[in-house]
């Protein structure tokens, strides 16, 4: 067990053992606070800035089969309160990932959640089998459905409960009866609860929530779209209040399947709301642009928040907000 | 060699304005001397409760290792966007979070060669230290300088004191000659045998370089300037079409893989597309 001492805010200098541990099914982690994928590359760079082994765990740029491109450029527009992208999953393809990538995670001591992802249902088959041969250091997988399945026009997998459903039983097949998998789910669809009830049938041990929401930025003066993708992924705290209220209903409706929550988390008060809301971890993606150390600022403002609302353990604020009064 | 970037919270000492620009000394403990000719660095911006979140990147113009307040940087803001607005309106005392030094720094030769040194705009803010350096190593120091006017040519007398010949292009002409710095940069390429051309400016001054260069077989080293979320290598926002030296084409991040490239290397051409020989390019099909 880690725990981290705090003193709170007029607790007349006493210090407060806040214990972070999390449960997310059958997987321990030391800490909720994991990295969002795509917001942390494969962890080196941020490695500059944070002790990767002090937080619960990375998770990678959802890898796919083959290396990427990525779109073209501009792939950015800044918004208010957060950021548009379209990269396009750019990555170097599963060979080299695990060639390079996952050793080095390895060698640090990195608790490490891959992020895959594939163009049909068969390529996360195949995806899903290579990584769970890639060694003890890759806890679990989480599988990016909220993509575009090209042999069903471009449809994104997270969009439809049926498709979501089969990506997660091929997973599920792949890697065997225990291995921990989470479903991220897309929070651009009429009913969240439906999906999240989909992947759990079909073998998902917890779900992520959420992925980016579709937006669009005009170029007002070359009268055109911002982003050469012409539509992106919005992400940061302008869509953290969609995001809290996905966790809420999730949690409402599966009460015993671990959630990831993320969407817009900056600070350790943000990271609690999810909590309360019925997420068991949190990531931070679009808060490590802004703030390189952000995964230590929020994971010591979390316990300092714990502690000041009289919370010894993380454990028992997952889903407070949910009591009956 | 470059060092470990550090996350730092610096303190506005003075904001001056120079000609279109602002001149921003921030006092930031143990960044200056880390930092090598040709590093950036990256700002937040909006204060405490900003929300403009993504970093803005600067590159070095200064770096004091220690002055009557600690050690500074000097940043030439150029206000166009919110972000540059708020920095450039900054008062002393400021706080400022900095994370620095970032990218590779301009290579330096071990042998004391003959530079030509071009800027385009505020881009001539990194070679002043690169000329410093430079001409401690025995470089001989020659400098172009371009802008649209006057007022966007950044450093016309400091330029004076650390090169050994100047020449300046307005397109304009209210400073210097009327015309383009690609063309007093071909002028001196004529007259004077160059051994390495460094620049640094808007990208089709950059891409005009590179061709000078390959007809004069003369390397480019090139500062590249993309759309940076982060600058620190997570976000995958800033890249180009760039060959590596295995002759493949990826899309390479300018922050950390740059923003210093081989001017023979970018395929400036395609950048803003993903052209069809990049590894990984979408398929006809579609990706
Ligand atoms: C390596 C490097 C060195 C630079 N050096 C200088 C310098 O010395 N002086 C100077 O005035 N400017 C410099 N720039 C450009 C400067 O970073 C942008 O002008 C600035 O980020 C724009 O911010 P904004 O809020 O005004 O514009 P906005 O358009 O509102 O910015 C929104 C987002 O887009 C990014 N962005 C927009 N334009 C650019 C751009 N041209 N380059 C990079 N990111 C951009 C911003 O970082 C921000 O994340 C440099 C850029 C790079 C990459
Ligand atoms: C630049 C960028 C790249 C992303 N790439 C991925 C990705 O490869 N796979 C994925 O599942 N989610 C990706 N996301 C979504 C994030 O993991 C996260 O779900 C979302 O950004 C909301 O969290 P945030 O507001 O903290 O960023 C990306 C987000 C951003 C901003
Ligand atoms: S600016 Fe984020 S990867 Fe280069």
């Amino acid at each position: 067990m880690t725990s981290i001492r705090v003193v709170p805010k007029g607790g007349r200098g006493v210090p407060v053992e806040v214990n972070l541990d999390t449960q997310l099914g059958a997987l321990s982690l030391p800490s909720p606070i994991l990295t969002a994928s795509g917001c942390a590359a494969s962890g080196k760079e941020l490695s500059q800035f944070v002790d990767l082994t002090t937080i619960g765990a990375v998770v990678t740029k959802s890898i796919m089969m083959s290396p990427r491109s990525g779109r073209a450029t501009p792939r950015m527009a800044e918004t208010p309160s957060g950021m548009l992208n379209s990269i396009g999953l750019q990555g170097p393809g599963v060979d080299e990932f695990l060639e390079h990538d996952v050793p080095w995670l390895a060698s640090k001591g990195v608790r490490t959640i891959v992020s895959i992802a594939g163009n049909d249902v068969e390529e996360f088959g195949r995806l899903a089998a290579r990584v769970r041969r890639a060694g003890d250091s890759v806890i679990a997988l989480e599988v990016n459905i909220s993509c575009p399945n090209v042999a069903n026009r471009g449809l994104v997998f997270a969009c439809q409960a049926h498709s979501a459903a089969e990506v997660i039983s091929t997973v599920r097949r792949n890697v065997g009866g225990a291995f921990p998998i989470f479903a991220k789910l897309s929070p651009d669809v009429t009913d969240i609860v439906e999906i999240a009830q989909a992947c759990v049938d079909a073998g998902a041990t917890g779900l992520s929530l959420i992925n980016t929401l579709l937006g669009m930025v005009i170029n007002t003066e070359t009268l055109t779209p911002a982003l050469a993708g012409v539509t992106g992924g919005l992400s940061g705290p302008a869509i953290r209040p969609v995001a809290v209220r996905a966790v809420w209903q999730v949690h409402a409706a599966l009460p015993k399947i671990p959630l990831i929550g993320m969407g817009g988390i900056l600070t350790g008060e943000d990271a609690f709301q999810f909590i309360l809301a019925g997420a068991s971890a949190i990531a931070i993606g679009t808060a490590n642009f802004h703030d390189p150390s952000a995964l230590t600022r929020v994971q010591n403002e979390l316990s300092l928040i714990l502690a000041e609302r009289g919370f010894s353990s993380l454990q028992d604020a997952i889903g407070f907000a949910h009591r009956k009064a | 060699m470059s060092y470990q970037p550090l996350q730092v919270e610096g303190e506005l000492l003075s904001n001056k304005r120079v000609g279109a620009y602002h001149l921003i000394t921030i006092v930031v403990p143990g960044i200056p001397e880390r930092i090598r000719p040709g590093n950036f660095v990256a700002l937040s911006v909006g204060g405490e409760s900003t929300s403009t979140l993504l970093r803005r990147s600067f590159s070095v113009y200064q770096a004091q290792e220690r002055g009557l307040y600690g050690g500074t940087l000097e940043l030439v803001i150029a206000a166009h966007g919110p972000g540059t607005r708020w920095l450039a309106a900054l008062a002393p005392h400021q706080m400022l979070n900095v994370v620095g030094p970032l990218g590779r720094p301009f290579p330096i030769p071990k042998d004391p060669v003959h530079a030509l040194l071009v800027g385009g705009g505020y881009g001539s803010a990194p070679l002043f230290m690169l000329a410093d350096a430079l001409r401690q190593r025995g470089c001989r120091v020659d400098m172009a300088l371009g802008a649209a006017s006057a007022d966007r040519l950044f450093g016309a007398l400091e330029a004076r004191r650390v090169t050994n010949a100047l020449s300046i292009a307005t397109d304009d002409g209210s400073l210097g000659v009327q015309g383009r710095v690609t063309d007093a940069a071909r002028s001196i390429l004529e007259r004077s045998s160059i051994d390495v051309i460094y620049a640094c400016g808007p990208m089709p001054m950059l891409a005009a370089l590179s061709t000078l260069g390959a007809e004069f077989d003369v390397m480019v080293q090139c500062a590249v300037e993309e759309s940076m979320a982060c600058g620190i290598g997570i976000c995958m926002t800033c890249v180009l079409p760039v060959r590596g030296s295995d002759g493949v084409v990826r899309m390479s991040r300018s922050c950390v893989d740059g923003p210093i490239f081989a001017g023979d290397r970018v395929l400036w051409d395609s950048v803003g597309t993903v052209p069809e020989e990049t590894l990984g390019a979408p398929k006809a099909s579609g990706h």
